[in-house]
């Protein structure tokens, strides 16, 4: 028993050493960095040495698999099947050609045009645009996370041990840093914001504000290893307008308020959210609506306009698609927020997933669960694009101007540009879009009015 | 196993105005599951025929994507009671789904007895599978009804 004491106060020693050198190196090299907004370069050096390893170790699997036999899983990025972008007058009108040499530009009905809906639907079974928009992206090379691979099985010692030590140093080293800086930078956030809250309004007030907004972010910003790549920064958005930016993840907004000051809109939920909701309004002017009033379409309208119309306050922060979408595509505007008449400034945000996917499948993991996720993934890392700035032309309507938003932020994201509504994740598509098939498909069989009138 | 709910939710096939027969195809009589095998079944119908299967296996069972086979699954989507007969009716039912609202019953039934009248042969007022065969013979139902795989 003597034996055991000095053991025990030496290994308690050590503990209480290393917690002082983790905390005193997590002062210097990330929290302070942070408050004045210069960074050490120290996490794009992590970045690079990342990739190495990922390159090495995808072509190791490979090797591996071809000398074993073994088929490798490659997903396709664009799709598995052939398919052919032809419209449905078109491809109708190909099938008759080639079955009959009569007339083609008589409208009439043939036996073979329903090999046109029966192909059409089969392909959307085997592959279709929209349902895989909702579920996290494939990708090509492995990032040493076992959550992500299909190939998973035992290669060579050397890549099991590497993954091994890769579990090792997420879950026991950076996890726990990355928790005690997201602790640190949302309790300075509340504090911060409440005792901002006690000073007058002025100038002084504004000036903090901005500050302890902007240090908090980039706080929780370092807590998730998030390497970011600003472009374009000139056309950041100014008071009075309406920032625009496809959604991921609830991420991006700590992305964005990290480079800007922008004010937040959204529904005052319960929980540690809510906490932190109401205290940024202290600060400065966010919009947060009750529950019930976001049902009220023109309560939020008028809500917004007024904000916008008032140049003293933010640039609002608002997120059209409505829900989050895996990044590699842009789903519907709703036409809310381009209604309201202000300066739309699009913003394009697209993620490298080989670091750490960041897209939140919602119906799969509660947000807990997805924080964790990334707080255990290497990294997350991004490419933002201001774009300049765009305002509704007289002769467009809020769905054209939303249409042409969404087309700016896809082609500079690189991102797929799809007319589907991102709610289809949860409900089912409108009977419109069906009737609009079939009025197409009338006017084969039928002719227009025109015709009709002429024979 | 898949349910046609699951099949519902593609937003692609749920505005295909045939969408429904389509999922029913896949369904065995009377079930409401359908496991890998029966689905991989279906779709194999839709396989591209390479030509040297043509000449390969002539005394076996004829594969699921041979071109009678094909024109075979088109055929189901229109016989709905299995009777290897596509009727006025059944021939009415389907055209209603693929058009909507947009055609008056009185054209959609002219429509319909013109059909007929061109593809019956042996005047039952019906399409056998023979004479739906004898119409489409023309028709390239080999590139239309097969769906190629990216490599």
């Amino acid at each position: 028993m003597f034996l055991l004491l000095p053991f025990d106060s030496l290994v308690v020693n050590l503990l209480g050493i290393s917690i002082t050198v983790l905390f005193t190196l997590l002062l210097v090299f990330i929290i302070v960095p942070a408050i004045f907004g210069v960074s050490f370069g120290i996490r794009k050096v992590y970045m690079k040495t990342l990739l190495k390893i990922f390159q090495w170790a995808t072509l190791r699997i490979e090797r591996g698999a071809k000398e074993k036999n073994h088929p490798l899983y490659k997903p396709y990025v664009n799709g598995i099947i052939a398919k052919e972008p032809m419209s449905l007058e078109e491809e109708i009108k190909e099938i008759r050609r080639s079955g009959s040499g009569k007339a083609l530009d008589t409208p009439e009905f043939e036996l073979s045009d329903i090999f046109y809906f029966c192909r059409k639907g089969i392909e959307t079974i085997m592959d279709d645009e929209v349902t895989k928009r909702f579920s996290a992206e494939e990708l090509e090379s492995w990032n040493l996370l076992s959550r992500t691979n299909y190939n998973f099985q035992y290669i060579s010692l050397r890549l099991t041990v590497l993954w091994g030590l890769g579990v090792l140093i997420r879950y026991c080293f950076l996890l726990p840093l990355r928790i005690a800086l997201a602790f640190t930078g949302i309790s300075l956030l509340v504090t911060g914001t409440t005792v901002v809250g006690y000073l007058p309004n002025g100038r002084c007030k504004d000036f903090l504000s901005k500050h302890v907004h902007l240090m908090c972010y980039r706080i929780c910003v370092r807590a998730l290893t998030a390497i970011i790549t600003y472009h374009d920064r000139e056309n950041r958005p100014r008071n009075g307008g309406i920032c625009v930016a496809n959604h991921t993840s609830p991420i991006d907004v700590i992305i964005l308020a990290s480079d800007g000051y922008y004010a937040m809109v959204g529904q005052i939920h319960g929980g540690l959210m809510g906490v932190i909701q109401r205290a940024m309004v202290k600060a400065c002017p966010h919009v947060w609506f009750e529950r019930s009033e976001v049902k009220d379409r023109h309560l939020v309208a008028r809500r917004l306009t007024e904000h916008v119309q008032d140049k003293s306050k933010l640039p609002i922060l608002i997120f059209p698609e409505g829900t989050c979408i895996n990044n590699t595509s842009v789903m519907m505007f709703k036409k809310g927020s381009f209604e309201i008449g202000a300066t739309v400034y699009p913003v394009a945000i697209k993620y490298d997933p080989q670091f750490g996917d960041a897209f939140w499948n919602s119906s799969k993991y509660g947000m807990v669960t997805y924080l964790l996720r990334m707080m255990t993934s290497w990294a997350i890392v991004c490419s933002v694009w201001y774009l300049p700035p765009m305002t509704r032309q007289p002769e467009e309507d809020a769905v054209q101007f939303a249409n042409r938003v969404k087309s700016a932020i896809a082609r500079q994201g690189g991102l797929v540009d799809l007319l589907w509504d991102g709610g289809l994740k949860r409900e089912k598509v409108k009977d419109t879009f069906k009737e609009e098939q079939q009025k197409l498909y009338s006017k084969m069989i039928v002719g227009s009015h025109e015709d009709r009138s002429r024979s | 196993s898949l349910s046609r709910e699951d099949f519902q939710r593609i937003p692609e096939l749920a505005i295909n105005p045939l969408g429904d027969r389509i999922i029913n195809a896949f369904f065995p009589e009377g079930e409401d599951q359908v496991n890998f095998r029966g689905f991989m079944r279906t779709l194999a119908h839709f396989r591209p025929i390479e030509d040297n299967e043509k000449s390969k296996d002539q005394n076996g069972p004829e594969p699921l994507n041979s071109r009678s086979n094909k024109l075979h699954f088109a055929f189901r989507l229109y016989d709905l009671d299995k009777d290897d007969k596509i009727s006025r009716d059944e021939l009415l039912q389907v055209l209603r789904m693929m058009v909507g609202v947009n055609i008056s019953d009185e054209q959609l039934g002219s429509i319909a007895d013109r059909t007929i009248q061109e593809a019956d042969q042996d005047g039952d007022s019906a399409i056998s599978f023979a004479e739906f065969v004898k119409v489409l013979e023309k028709v390239d139902v080999e590139q239309k009804m097969s769906i190629r795989f990216l490599h």
